[in-house]
């Protein structure tokens, strides 16, 4: 039996002893989880420094921070999300019990990425815990050194039968998938998200993919464009440029170009200094691989900022591309990078129109003061999310369900949306065995008075009041009486 | 509210033997299909079905199509599988009737965008999320409910602004044929049609590219589906058949239990997949259940059911060989067992003394048959059920609710019913679905419109507050550390960790 087998049979047998069920058991684990996070602290920013060069207070920031509020938003409410959910009775069911039971699912994978590992592998990893599942956890190996602190440090603080950690590279990974899950999420790109599905649709295990695509960012003439730049610039080189959700490239009126270029020119500098190379601030490409792709990506395009690299470092400056074509190299694929295309529209209905001739995006950017215009934005196009005036922050929101759409992915996380999804919500019917003459009839020998009266019971379900409740109960049984004494006299 | 006379079991024959779909009308090729797709997502990008009033209009023309035509649909499926009117309008045409009505008055509220309670640290912004159609759904009914397995699904897709592709099964083939005809005179020429597929050119058509298929039927195709949509990247809601266990307790009324089992188990010549496909009977309880249920046969069918106007036929020769299989090589006939092959009839059958290695454990229930295996317990009980794969349904008859709770808690299954059957997978309030290999995704009511939905997350910030968000700008060095240690004391009290950002 492989090591990725073992693993996730120990997770299911745990998962049989019916511990993770309980909400003291749960809460216990996010509170670990919670200490994890506080008290290894050094061991996650050193890891993080070695993997993508990020600095202490752009750990706090961009990973840590999130993923406590995740946990401390479970810890919350947990109690309020696995309650069972009431729901509208109609007539037929109003002395019933009708209800939604949230239920966990059983063993979940969780796929990490490599750009903001802590984000992406032990946010979707709050959910599972808080939902009662037990749940594998696969760091991305492209991270290796954040991959070894949570093989190290995860199972002192988590159950590590029901939590494992299982490192490795597209082999290991192989191996996962042929095992069975109850439900996989996975962060990445869109070609090994089909793969993932695939696989997982031999089990008919359902998939939560949090995918990528080219999320367009339209600067609309109406707006404030010194704060719009210095935010784009913000949102697109951090992490040099290597989040899923950064604005890919700018849609822009082609009199405004110049004007964006030098404000956004003006942020680098105020951000990384003049040499990027030496500022600690600035990331680094995560591997030659990537590096070399950015690199083909500028070809054929004129550079209007910087474009500097060093290959040994992998390092590529913070770049602005100006009046990219359409089908110019690097608007072919995502990005993930620092280079920051520029493609001129002459309204906002060719920018409506280019965006939607390509794949739904995981992000739409909108810099704009005219609330009409975000609004025909937001109704004319299809993303995974839209953010206005801003670039990222609505992945911090932990009421706004995060997710892909079409090409971009499937499923949603953050909050109780990340509960409900690795949750199973089962629907819940209970009834006595009395009242048995309404019931008759819906029983052969079927006659037409009976469809009569079928056909007046089965009415839309309507919104009661508790006395609203009561005076329906009380019709009823007149209702009930009056059926026996006519036709079932026995 | 008179029904036309029912005719003879006799001449049900010969109507059932009238030609197949094929002679009728031509299927459906997947050539045809590209271009009846390409129509389809012409007629959504030019945003046809965004407005409401669109929507509300088409909701109405399928209530008016089921009100018109009524009389054509009980003939449809009494040709197919001698369905009685009863059973047509109860557990069809009302269904799908009340599904569109619960869809058309609760439609604006559905639109709406959800605002998200604000709290301080988003007190600036405007969170909401917005809910917007997928694009190009795709159903794919089944022959077990023909109508509303097609119809429920498409009503959740006209309410959320799609444009839909409906392939009823061409198993039942004078309602498909029905449908086939009805949808275009009713419904939008350009953004809903109806396609006839063969089940082995299911997954060429998924391979087409859609937004989410809907598919219910059996585990073997739902995998097809569901690896044909992971091609590209299509949503799914897969209602997949897996055997219903049914647990009857020895503290229970054991007539109301037996009449509500055999309405359920045996209605539509049990050709279900909600009814309780086999039942787990405590020792005590069993005689007194089948004594219950010769009784509750006998008041529904009388003596020969086959001579009743209320009791339905096979739909198809495969299917007849199939059940009667299943019938002869698993356990003992206690009740029923008796076969017509021309009329494609068999009578309501219980079988005891089944193992679970019997064919009719081990494949789909596709006829009048109702297993019983005899458990000591309900630990037994559940230790049975969780030893199979998760179910469509799990019911539980008993007056005890302990015992309830305890089905309940201790298995896993798409639904859960007590004290009664099939109920729960017609309610418009309850989310229906499977769970594992039952399947994934949920429909009925508001849980169809949110299955063919996106639910788009919009943070619409001002662009004046630019001092707030100065924190989190480069360079980082030079920052006070202790700044860190505030934005995670305000993560504590605040729903977003964007506080200072």
């Amino acid at each position: 039996m492989s090591r990725e087998q073992k693993a996730v049979e120990r997770a299911r047998k745990a998962f049989f002893t019916g511990r993770s069920k309980s909400l003291e058991y749960r809460i216990t684990q996010l509170k670990n989880l919670q200490r994890f996070m506080q008290e290894r602290q050094k061991e996650i920013a050193e890891a993080l420094k070695k993997d993508l060069k990020r600095s202490e207070f752009g750990t706090s920031l961009y990973e840590t921070l999130g993923v406590e509020s995740e946990i401390n938003l479970a810890l919350k409410k947990l109690k309020e999300w696995a309650a069972p959910r009431p729901v509208n009775k109609s007539i037929m069911t109003i002395s019933d019990q009708v209800y939604i039971q949230p239920e966990p699912l059983g063993v979940v994978l969780v796929i990490g990425a490599w750009n903001y590992p802590w984000a992406v592998t032990v946010g979707p990893l709050v959910g599972a815990i808080a939902a009662g599942n037990a749940a594998v956890i696969k760091p991305s190996e492209v991270s290796s050194h954040t991959s070894k602190v949570m093989e190290e440090f995860l199972p002192l603080y988590l159950d590590k039968e029901l939590y494992p950690v299982v490192t490795g590279g597209v082999k290991e990974t192989q191996e996962l998938l042929k095992q069975r899950f109850d439900h996989i999420f996975y962060t990445g790109n869109g070609m090994v998200g089909k793969i993932i599905m695939e696989a997982a649709a031999k089990h008919l295990t359902p998939t939560t993919l949090e995918l990528g695509g080219k999320s367009p960012c339209y600067i609309d003439k109406n707006c404030d464009l010194t704060i719009a730049c210095r935010r784009i610039a913000w949102g697109k080189y951090s992490n040099c440029g290597q989040t899923c959700i950064a604005p890919d490239y700018i849609l822009c009126d082609p009199s405004m170009q110049d004007r964006v270029i030098e404000e956004i020119k003006k942020n680098i500098k105020e951000f990384y200094t003049e040499n990027p190379l030496k500022c600690p601030d600035y990331g680094r490409i995560i591997n030659q691989r990537h590096f070399k792709r950015l690199m083909s990506l500028m070809e054929g395009s004129s550079i209007a900022v910087s474009g500097e690299h060093n290959e040994a470092e992998c390092y590529i400056a913070p770049t602005v591309l100006r009046d990219v074509k359409p089908d110019a190299k690097v608007m072919q694929e995502e990005i993930f990078g620092p280079l920051l295309p520029i493609v001129t529209v002459n309204s906002v209905d060719e920018a409506i129109k280019f965006i939607n001739q390509r794949e739904k995006p995981l992000a739409l950017y909108i810099f704009s003061s005219d609330k009409k215009l975000i609004d025909r934005m937001i109704a004319e196009t299809s993303s995974g999310g839209v953010m206005a005036n801003d670039c990222l922050m609505h992945f911090s929101v932990s009421s706004l369900p995060f997710g892909g759409v079409g090409d971009s992915g499937m499923g949603r996380y953050h909050g109780q949306h990340g509960f409900d999804n690795l949750s199973h919500m089962r629907g819940v019917l209970l009834k006595q065995l009395k009242m048995e003459a309404v019931n008759k009839m819906r029983y052969p020998p079927h006659t037409a008075d009976k469809l009569g009266w079928a056909r007046f019971f089965m009415v839309r379900h309507v919104d009661f009041g508790s006395l609203g409740r009561m005076a329906m109960l009380a019709l009823l049984v007149v209702f009930a009486a009056v059926i026996i004494q006519r036709y079932f006299t026995d | 509210m008179s029904s036309p006379p029912s005719p003879s079991p006799t001449r049900w024959f010969k109507a059932l033997r009238r030609p197949r779909v094929e002679d009728v009308c031509v299927k459906t090729g997947v050539s045809v299909c590209s271009e009846v797709l390409r129509r389809a997502r012409a007629a959504f990008s030019a945003g046809r079905t965004a407005q409401d009033t669109f929507r509300m209009a088409q909701l109405e023309a399928l209530v008016r199509m089921l009100m018109d035509h009524e009389c054509d649909f009980v003939d449809a499926l009494g040709r197919d599988v001698h369905k009685p009117r009863f059973e047509t309008v109860m557990s069809e045409l009302l269904v799908v009737k009340n599904e569109a009505l619960h869809a058309i008055s609760n439609l604006k509220k559905w639109m709406e965008p959800q605002r998200i309670e604000r709290d301080w640290s988003t007190a600036l912004d405007e969170c909401v999320v917005v809910n917007e159609p997928l694009g190009l759904v795709l159903i794919i009914g089944n022959w077990t409910s023909p109508l509303q397995l097609c119809l429920v699904p498409l009503v959740g897709a006209i309410a959320a602004g799609n444009c839909a592709i409906i392939s009823p099964s061409e198993t039942c083939t004078h309602t498909a044929e029905l449908l086939h005809r009805l949808i275009p005179a009713y419904l939008d020429n350009e953004c809903f049609h109806s396609v006839i597929a063969a089940a082995h050119e299911i997954t060429e058509k998924v391979d087409l590219k859609f937004d989410h298929v809907f598919f219910f039927g059996d585990k073997e195709d739902g995998i097809k589906v569901a690896q044909a949509a992971a091609r590209t990247l299509a949503r799914v809601t897969l209602v997949l058949r897996v055997k219903n266990p049914c647990y009857v307790d020895s503290q229970c009324d054991i007539n109301t239990t037996a009449r509500r089992i055999t309405w359920a188990r045996f209605h539509n010549a049990g050709q279900s997949a909600v009814a309780p496909d086999y039942i787990l009977c405590h020792a005590e309880a069993k005689e007194n259940l089948l004594q219950a249920l010769r009784c509750s046969l006998q008041q529904f069918y009388g003596t020969d059911p086959r001579e009743s106007r209320s009791y339905g036929r096979i739909v198809n020769e495969e299917n007849f060989s199939k059940a009667k299989e299943q019938l002869w090589r698993s356990g003992k006939v206690i009740i029923g067992g008796q076969v017509n092959e021309m009329e494609r009839y068999i009578a309501p059958t219980v079988l005891t003394d089944v193992m679970e290695s019997d064919p009719i454990m081990q494949q789909d229930t596709i006829g009048p048959i109702l297993p019983i295996l005899t458990v000591q317990d309900a630990d037994e009980a559940v230790a049975f059920i969780n030893s199979r794969e998760k179910p469509l349904c799990v019911y539980a008859y008993s007056s005890n609710n302990k015992v309830i709770s305890k089905i309940m808690n201790e298995t896993s299954s798409g639904s859960f019913c007590s004290n009664d059957s099939v109920l729960q997978s017609v309610m418009v309030g309850l989310p229906f679905g499977g769970v594992g290999a039952s399947g994934m995704g949920s429909y009925h009511g508001r849980y169809s419109f949110d299955a063919f939905s996106h639910k788009k997350s919009c943070l619409l910030r001002s662009t004046q507050i630019e001092c707030m968000t100065v924190l989190r700008y480069p360079p980082y060095e030079d920052r006070n550390l202790s700044l860190v240690s505030l934005a995670s004391f305000l993560n504590l009290k605040s729903q977003g960790w964007c506080t200072i950002l």
